[in-house]
């Protein structure tokens, strides 16, 4: 006899009859897609989302004002003389830089998240896929960088080697890829034990072709999960680089914006709290997107 | 006759799900008197379990709610009693053992410790009083080395003696009903008879009252003196373990028997294959106007279909809810 | 395993993993474009190659790399960090100097986080549809998304000009007298802004995992157990559930200490918070590296001293873990 299920099973659906109820015959990208367009508050993120890429790409076409020029005299308050968000410490327009800011914060986000998801995957992946010795080693170099203060560590990279666009890129992507990587190994574990991978292994596949057309594919909904909070994240981070002034001085992003007009926070709020709403909003948009996705790619919640 | 010790009197449970109102109890009434074992039999989701959690105050709502009936234990009316008197009946007046001894048991707290804590909270009993009497009771469930192990965590526990613990839990404060909701179905079968003596012992020595709650016949006739059988939330029939068993009326209960080959009233001459019921217990949510049995049921006649057979007096001396039986 | 064996290996472990953090460090900075020479000779404004090779023999600029490395762990082991020549300070005085700061609003910020959090997560998985587990969302969703520096300026804007009853730079008043007392409440009273902004981040983080946890704790047996023992609804939450959902709590806010040092740094940098963090920056802004070096290896070392501490607590609340 065999165990009784859950008491309270027989309520929540009626018992399965494969033949006569296709009911998941749908495709399942169109399902996923479905579940994500149900869950209003990630439409929500989407539709912000792409506000704010209309507002940062579209909008200089309609404000063509190159955002390191002195155009009005320091500190005059939104909306002052037409200035929607008023401008800087230097009499700079700010919603000038919120546009081409919010083009350099996002490119910086996107990359940095690239690299650390391409360091994160492959640590991951490897660890994961071969176990024994190989994990231990790459789980040990991940502690590793769990145990260094990601930002003192990225300050001191960009401090070495000069505030470029590129090293703070890269300063960001080199000390965030740890959560990629731990994500990125327990799905390769659990996904190495399953039956079809198993045969595979067993017979004659090469592990390169295992790792990156097998498992790989089936392990990404998670690390897409990752992949999109790692953009919010590394938005962030290059944000408190610029604020604490280790940014490419020559660049305008919104860390930028907030860190030159940060010692006059008393007399321009305004000036640090825009861009500071920027970043918010931003990063909510992401994170919102995250869950949605979350949500639908995670297999357990759909079947509830 | 004497009052019954636990008189359930036409309970309905409804739960709200996203398919709409299920009924999942559905105007039960059992009794149970002192020193009696009851068994209930039914498939997983006859609402054999809920009947448990009713008795308790224990159904999850929402999504549940008791909607009507009563439940008087001793003569006083469980239903509507405040949550802090519940308190003090479960555990003291009423023990529950649950079919899942691997997850039962809390697992940062040692076993001794889940013990006392029922024998400290109903008779204020100092913590040192209350750890002698959590040692006395595993030894009283059968558990070698009862002082070391009362300082065990489960895990390190077997599941038959989980399952011991559990009793041990249930019984801590010498309630006068144990409810057993499938306390062997997790375990091996040589535990299973083990656990079904110790069962039998306890209640002689106690005099508990048991409510014993299972999907096995074969379980049933070895231990219960009365039966109640549930099909999708109503008792179908019940009585004496002998009349029930040795002359089912209901369809459903004579599928029950089936199932289990010496339980047979008369054993055929040539060996049937193992039988099992046809077809699986509807979905609550939409139950017909009729017998809910009559889709499965090999005797259905057209009266099935049309209206919900009541629970009556049969002359074989015990109830059936049954038209075909009735005719 | 017994304990003490778990954390011996645990403590030898966290050398070899600080070690490692020297030798990185050490890397870095050899590898990078210019040395100290450079910037004490930019300092002078400008110098010699005589000079400046004269400086390069006095820190042992000259000598191999192996052998830099070879002097450097040797003076760690010495508890000797170096020189830093901006503050003309020994490193490890330096940084002993600027811990304690750091180390109360990295402490503080934590047990208000993971204590605030916690409540707020049992409340919510309580009631899955009451006004509170709407709060822990919005919460968690800001938390995530708001920059901490920003918060932290919101908070100066409002006490400064709307609510002035905390300061909202520095860690004491100099003119506050009288004894330990009088102090301590002075730093209590400057610790304030800066603790909560920290906490910000790591309330809405907490809060969130501990709804998860709860709500899943709150589904189990054993709390059906619990409650069929007659346990009260009260202790049912905070004894029976609560300690089988802390242990991902107590995880992830183990996991979390580099974060909160990192987010520490700015949060110092705001409230001009006498920390490790605003030495840093200092440091960096100078081309310091002994002192930036000492900060790295100092801050490594509290995180694997709390990563160790995290075990232990884990420990204590989960009898299941077993071994290394």
């Amino acid at each position: 006899m065999t165990k009784p299920p859950d008491m309270l099973a027989p309520l929540d659906a009626a018992p399965p009859l494969a033949e006569e109820a296709p009911v998941r015959a749908m495709h399942p990208a169109r399902e996923m897609a479905g579940m994500f367009f149900r869950n209003y508050p990630a439409v929500f993120g989407l539709v912000l989302l792409l506000a704010i890429l209309a507002f940062t790409f579209v909008g200089p076409l309609y404000h063509p004002v190159d955002p390191f020029e002195m155009v009005w005299a320091p500190f005059s308050r939104p909306g002052e003389e037409g200035y929607l968000f008023g401008t800087d410490y230097l009499g700079r327009d700010i919603l000038a830089a919120m546009m081409a800011g919010g083009q350099v914060s996002l490119a910086i986000g996107l990359a940095a998240a690239v690299i650390s998801l391409v360091i994160g995957v492959t640590v991951g992946a490897f660890a994961g896929y071969y176990g024994g010795w190989v994990e231990e080693a790459l789980m040990r170099f991940t502690e590793f960088f769990q145990v260094l203060p990601t930002l003192l560590f990225s300050m001191v990279i960009v401090a070495l080697f000069g505030a470029s666009l590129l090293t703070v890129t890269f300063a960001i992507g080199v000390v965030s890829w740890t959560a990629v990587a731990r994500v990125t190994r327990s799905e390769f574990l659990r996904i190495r034990e399953l039956e079809y991978v198993a045969a595979a292994r067993s017979g004659s596949a090469k592990d390169g072709y295992l790792i990156f057309r097998v498992i790989l594919p089936n392990a990404l909904p998670p690390i897409v999960v990752q992949a999109n909070l790692m953009v919010g994240s590394a938005i962030l981070f290059e944000a408190a680089l610029s604020f604490l002034g280790l940014s490419d001085p020559n660049v305008m992003s919104w860390g930028q914006v907030i860190g030159s007009n940060r010692p006059y926070i008393l007399d321009a709020g305004f000036a640090v709290a825009i861009p500071g709403f920027a970043i918010f909003l931003t990063v909510l948009a992401i994170s919102l997107i995250g869950d949605g996705l979350n949500d639908a790619l995670n297999p357990k919640l759909r079947q509830r | 006759m004497s009052a019954p010790l636990l008189d359930i009197d036409g309970i309905v449970v409804d739960f709200s799900t996203r398919a709409g109102d299920a009924r999942v109890l559905d105007h039960v009434s059992l009794d149970v008197a002192e020193g009696e074992i009851l068994g209930i039999v039914g498939e997983s989701g006859c609402g054999k379990s809920m009947t448990a959690l009713s008795i308790m105050g224990l159904v999850p709502q929402p999504p549940g709610r008791l909607t009507s009936g009563s439940i008087r234990l001793a003569g006083r009316e469980l239903v509507g009693l405040p949550e802090s008197e519940l308190c003090d009946i479960r555990g003291k007046e009423i023990g529950m053992i649950f079919q899942e001894p691997m997850s039962s048991l809390n697992p940062v707290l040692t076993v001794g410790e889940q013990i006392a804590e029922s024998v400290r909270l109903h008779e204020g009993a100092s913590p040192r009083a209350a750890m002698a009497r959590a040692v006395e009771m595993l030894r009283a469930v059968e558990i070698p080395e009862a002082d070391l192990r009362a300082k065990a965590y489960p895990h390190q526990l077997s599941g038959g003696m989980r399952q011991r613990v559990m009793i041990a839990i249930a019984l801590a404060c010498r309630p006068r009903v144990l409810i057993a909701d499938e306390p062997t179905t997790a375990l091996d079968a040589t535990v299973q008879a083990q656990i079904f003596d110790l069962l039998q012992d306890l209640q002689r020595d106690m005099g508990t009252a048991i409510v014993l709650i299972t999907h096995d016949m074969g379980a049933v006739a070895e231990l219960a003196d009365r039966v109640a059988v549930m099909y999708a939330g109503r008792v179908v029939e019940k009585g004496a373990v002998g009349t029930v068993l040795s002359d089912p009326r209901h369809p459903y209960t004579r599928g029950l028997i089936a199932c289990v080959p010496h339980l047979e009233p008369d054993p055929p001459a040539v060996r049937a294959p193992l039988l099992e019921i046809p077809g699986v217990v509807p979905a609550l949510t939409d139950l017909g106007r009729g017998c809910a049995f009559a889709p499965r049921c090999g005797s259905r006649i057209a009266r099935c279909d049309a209206e919900k057979p009541p629970l009556e007096a049969m002359d074989g001396g015990h109830l059936t809810a049954c038209w075909v039986a009735r005719a | 395993m017994p304990l003490a064996r778990i954390l011996l290996t645990r403590i030898g472990y966290g050398i070899l993993l600080l070690l490692a953090v020297l030798v990185l460090n050490f890397t870095l900075i050899s590898i990078a474009p210019g040395d100290i020479a450079d910037s004490i000779a930019g300092d002078m404004g400008g110098a010699d190659a005589s000079v400046i090779a004269e400086i390069r023999a006095r820190y042992g600029l000259d000598q191999p790399f192996l052998v830099q490395l070879w002097r450097y762990m040797a003076g760690v082991f010495r508890f000797d960090l170096g020189y830093s020549y901006f503050f003309e300070t020994p490193v490890t005085a330096l940084v002993l100097e600027r811990l304690p700061a750091t180390l109360l609003l990295v402490v503080s910020a934590q047990v208000l986080a993971i204590g605030l959090g916690v409540l707020l997560g049992v409340m919510a998985a309580r009631n899955p549809n009451g006004a509170l587990n709407t709060l822990v969302t919005f919460l968690s969703l800001f938390g995530f998304a708001a920059p901490v520096f920003w918060t932290g300026i919101l908070l100066i804007i409002a006490f400064v000009s709307i609510f002035p009853i905390f300061p909202v730079g520095g860690m004491r008043d100099v003119t506050v007298e009288g004894g330990w007392l009088a102090q301590a409440l002075d730093i209590a009273h400057h610790l304030f802004l800066p603790m909560i902004t920290l906490a910000s981040i790591y309330i809405a983080l907490y809060s969130r995992l501990a709804r998860a946890a709860m709500q899943e704790v709150l589904g189990a047996d054993y709390v059906r157990t619990a409650r069929a023992k007659g346990v009260p609804e009260r202790t049912v939450l905070y004894k029976h559930a609560l300690r089988n959902a802390l242990g991902p709590v107590v995880t992830v806010a183990g996991l979390q200490f580099a974060s909160v040092i990192s987010g520490a740094v700015v949060v110092e940098a705001v409230f001009s918070w006498p920390g490790l963090g605003t030495l840093a920056l200092q440091s960096i802004l100078a081309r310091d590296t002994p002192t930036i070096m000492g900060i790295l290896f100092f801050s490594s070392l509290v995180v694997i001293v709390f990563n160790i501490l995290t075990d232990i607590v884990l420990r204590m609340v989960d009898p299941r873990i077993k071994g290394g």
